[in-house]
């Protein structure tokens, strides 16, 4: 029946021209209707510092939905970009600490690994047709698992390496331009944004993700290798997670196994209210970063406000329902 | 060389359960409108399917150029020139005209990675040039009518240089002009030396536009004719094995005066403007109008799928509450939707869940147990009375003919008790044999006292069925007509009653835009 498709072509087709920009910019003034406020409860909420600790916060899970905004576009999921994380930040600690290996290379452990995880993930869902949300959760149990069995259930610590904390906490612009200490965490985000920008606008992988979403057969009868982009997709999806890897093994000075659980629906969360379609063919990478701010500005206002960590999760929840809710009565027309 | 661009010969195929090809065969020339043509279900599509890379043959032998070829893939098809334009649209919506077009073969930038998109619109604007086709590359697919989108699926066909372009029933969702428009660029080609292979169900339409015509029935070919010399009551009886002749009108008895069903008021943006009407007891009810005029949105009004701004509806002479199609169901109002794969059918399950759907309440025990003998018992008294072909009433509706399927809806709003019956296009992609099965059927309905709207852009058919007729243009009615005295011109008068003809910015209104193009 008919129900739920309530609304006539001639409708969705006419707000269909706005729905990008129109969640931009409403995601855009929500971000600045939520500093503003912030800003007038707590005066403290505007300093340097926490703006600046807002945007370190904002980098780990920025990078993860970056990816997972890519797996979305393709009317996919990806549940185990937390624990591939983990697992990239396990295995970057086994290369640097306990083999020794030069910081580069364990940073180039970290992505591999991430983008293997995601290339298996893709490989089920392209090659043995296993839905997307089943094959991403086998694998966000798979990495998990690995992550407690390769780390021994214990933190790898970089504690020879000083070096390694620098990636993130360190600050590149503050040492050539002094009292501009901004971290590098922030700029590792804003880079990878444009990295992933570029993919998605410029690139033969992004214009596939868009058509793979919007319409999987008819790319598929345009001759387009689904499956092998659709594969790209998740291995792409995998190597930021493993760039997300490496960032919150800098940042928190070791690989914590047991990490990793919930961060996966947290980026789901910033793709989602970035105004990427669940049902696949539309988002941008604007969106999702802005997304990613939110939630972190939300967060880091209500602890200043010293609502309870409970309370924090629960308006997270209504804000993710809400922004979905708000896109779809958009896109219903009047 | 032989005169023959493509041969097929001997192809078998099967599907789990059913027999799609046997031995079929198919040739095409160059620079000829080769039509196919068949009942639902006669193994057209599959046979073209199979020449396009979608299905391999199980069996059988393509010859492509004197050349024997493999086609395991679209792309493969492709790549010998092979190109298929399916009956749905196949664009991806989110793209632009020009994205959409080379998809799969985008002009790269300095690294092969990138994409080059200032080519990719220049190549794009060329080719629709060529096409004479006055569309930005830079618009969304979404954003176009249907037509257009299909004149944009053509452009991508040719841009594969395509020896060989199938169409599948191009026509089949385009107005009169529109068809012009679509015959003046197949002609193009075919004088370019382009084969074109043509499966429609329009028979009228074969003789304007093919060469020859190739028959098929039950996944056999059954023999190929040449288009000029050969009566289309030639061609329908090899099409059904058996000489039907299409009966003069045969208008069902006149209704009761009862009234059924009261539209008063109704209005919803500017698609739906103050309509209203009367559906009486026992009556059919045609809705004549371009696509567009803004039928369907009454139907689904009707029917409470669609929020509405304003208006009343009476069944039985009682005011009534409609807000949802559950609404219309208690009040015994059924919907059959033109696009019965979406929104009529669950297309994975069987023929027996089908028809209990909309009924499901009385398949119920107390405790909310399902009575399956109850549904199985009712399935087969409609799979009889309705005569639906399926080898079992466990068959999956999905491997139904359309015509079987859209009977299989019919099923399953008489199980829901429905009085008022609304049928959008329900002969639309329906061969010519189940057509008059669905008429009949309609007749027998109404005969039985259910009241009956049917909205066809098909005007005989109209005249053929309906005891009175509505006529819609952009949202109004804009004529009522008694059988006895509508003709096909009197109702396109009616329906090209334009008030708006086209907004500020020279776009139509409404998202069909028929209204630059007029009748023909």
């Amino acid at each position: 029946m008919a129900t739920q498709t309530g609304e006539t072509a001639a409708t969705s087709k006419r707000s269909f021209l706005r729905a990008d920009a129109a969640q931009k910019l409403l995601a855009f003034s929500a971000l600045i209707i939520i500093f503003i406020f912030f800003s007038l409860a707590s005066p403290f909420f505007r300093t340097p510092d926490n703006v600046s600790s807002i945007l370190v916060a904002t980098a780990v899970n920025g990078v993860l939905a970056l990816g997972v905004t890519f797996v979305i576009i393709t009317a996919g999921i990806d549940l185990s970009v937390g624990t591939v994380m983990t697992l990239s930040a396990v295995m970057t600690g086994v290369a640097v600490t306990n083999r020794g290996l030069p910081i580069p290379v364990g940073i180039i452990v970290g992505l591999l690994t991430g983008t293997t995880a995601g290339l298996i993930s893709g490989l089920m869902i392209a090659r043995m047709k296993i839905p997307p949300f089943i094959a991403t959760l086998g694998m966000m149990m798979i990495a998990r698992g690995l992550s407690l069995v390769i780390s021994d259930v214990k933190p790898i610590y970089f504690n020879d390496t000083p070096v390694f904390r620098e990636i993130m906490m360190g600050s590149v612009v503050g040492a050539l331009i002094p009292g501009l200490s901004v971290p590098n965490a922030v700029f590792i985000l804003f880079g990878a944004a444009l990295v992933a920008a570029f993919i998605l606008g410029k690139t033969v992988l992004g214009r596939y993700a868009v058509a793979i979403g919007s319409n999987e057969e008819a790319t598929r009868l345009s001759g387009v290798n689904v499956a092998n982009w659709l594969t790209a997709v998740y291995a792409l999806g995998g190597a930021f997670s493993g760039l997300a890897g490496v960032m919150i093994a800098s940042r928190l000075n070791s690989a914590q196994p047991a990490l990793g659980i919930g961060y996966e629906l947290e980026a789901i969360a910033a793709v989602v209210i970035g105004g990427t379609s669940l049902s696949g063919g539309e988002g941008t990478i604007l969106g999702t970063v802005i997304g990613a701010l939110i939630i972190s500005t939300l967060t880091n206002g209500l602890r200043i406000l010293s609502v309870p960590q409970e309370w924090q999760m629960v308006i997270t929840g209504v804000i993710v329902v809400l922004a979905v809710y708000i896109d779809i009565i958009r896109r219903r027309g009047k | 060389m032989s005169d023959y661009l493509v041969k097929m010969q001997g192809i078998d195929k099967s599907f789990p359960g059913v027999r799609a090809l046997d031995e079929a065969r198919f040739d095409l020339r160059t620079g000829e409108v080769h039509a196919l043509v068949g009942e639902n279900g006669a193994g057209k599509s599959t046979l073209m399917k199979i020449l396009s890379g979608i299905y391999r043959m199980d069996a059988g032998q393509i010859i492509l150029k004197d050349n024997e070829v493999e086609i395991p893939s679209p792309r493969a098809a492709q790549d010998l020139g092979i190109s298929m334009i399916h009956q749905e649209i196949n664009l991806m919506n989110h793209l632009t005209l020009a994205q959409n077009v080379y998809i799969g073969r985008e002009p790269r930038g300095v690294v092969r990675f990138m994409l080059d998109e200032n080519k990719l619109n220049a190549q794009t604007k060329e080719l629709f040039a060529s096409m004479r086709l006055n569309l930005d590359p830079r618009t969304k697919a979404a954003d176009l009518t249907v037509a257009k989108q299909q004149m944009v699926e053509i452009a991508k066909a040719l841009s594969f240089n395509s020896q060989v372009l199938i169409m599948d029933e191009p026509t089949a969702a385009l107005t009169e002009a529109e068809i012009d428009e679509l015959f003046r660029i197949i002609r193009e080609l075919r004088n370019k030396g382009v084969g074109i292979v043509y499966i429609s169900h329009r028979l009228e339409e074969l003789k304007q536009i093919s060469d020859r015509i190739t028959v098929m029935r039950d996944g056999r070919t059954i023999d190929t004719v040449d288009a000029q010399t050969c009566s289309i009551d030639q061609i329908i009886s090899m099409m059904v094995g058996r000489t039907i002749f299409e009966a003069a009108p045969e208008i069902p008895e006149k209704p009761s005066q009862d009234i059924a069903l009261e539209v008063r008021n109704l209005n919803r943006g500017d698609v739906i403007r103050d309509v209203s009407f009367q559906l009486k007891k026992g009556e059919i009810l045609g809705f004549a109008g371009l696509m567009g005029a803004g039928r369907t949105e009454v139907a689904r009004a009707v029917f409470g799928a669609d929020p509405v701004d304003s208006g009343e509806f009476f069944v039985n002479g009682e005011l009534v509450q409609i807000k949802s199609p559950k609404d219309a169901v208690a009040h015994g109002i059924g919907y059959l939707s033109e696009d019965r794969k979406r929104y009529g059918l669950a297309l994975g399950m069987d023929v027996e869940e089908n028809i209990a759907l909309a009924g499901f309440s009385k398949f119920l025990g107390r405790l909310g147990t399902v009575n399956q003998t109850a549904i199985r018992d009712t399935a087969t008294h409609y799979v009889d009375t309705l005569q639906i072909k399926t080898p079992s009433v466990e068959q999956r509706v999905r491997n139904l003919s359309g015509g079987n399927q859209q009977k299989v809806v019919i099923g399953k709003w008489l199980t829901a008790d429905t009085e008022i019956l609304i049928f959008d296009e329900p002969t639309r992609g329906i061969d010519v044999g189940a057509k008059s099965e669905i008429y009949h059927l309609l007749n027998d309905l109404a005969q039985q006292g259910k009241s009956i709207i049917m909205i066809s852009s098909e005007l005989p058919e109209i005249l053929r069925m309906s005891h009175r007729i509505v006529v819609m243009c952009e949202g109004r009615i804009t004529g009522e007509l008694s059988s006895a005295d509508a003709t096909q011109e009197e109702i396109m008068r009616y329906a090209t009653q334009r008030r708006v003809l086209v907004s500020a910015n020279g776009e139509p209104t409404n998202d069909q835009g028929i209204e630059q193009n007029g009748v023909g």
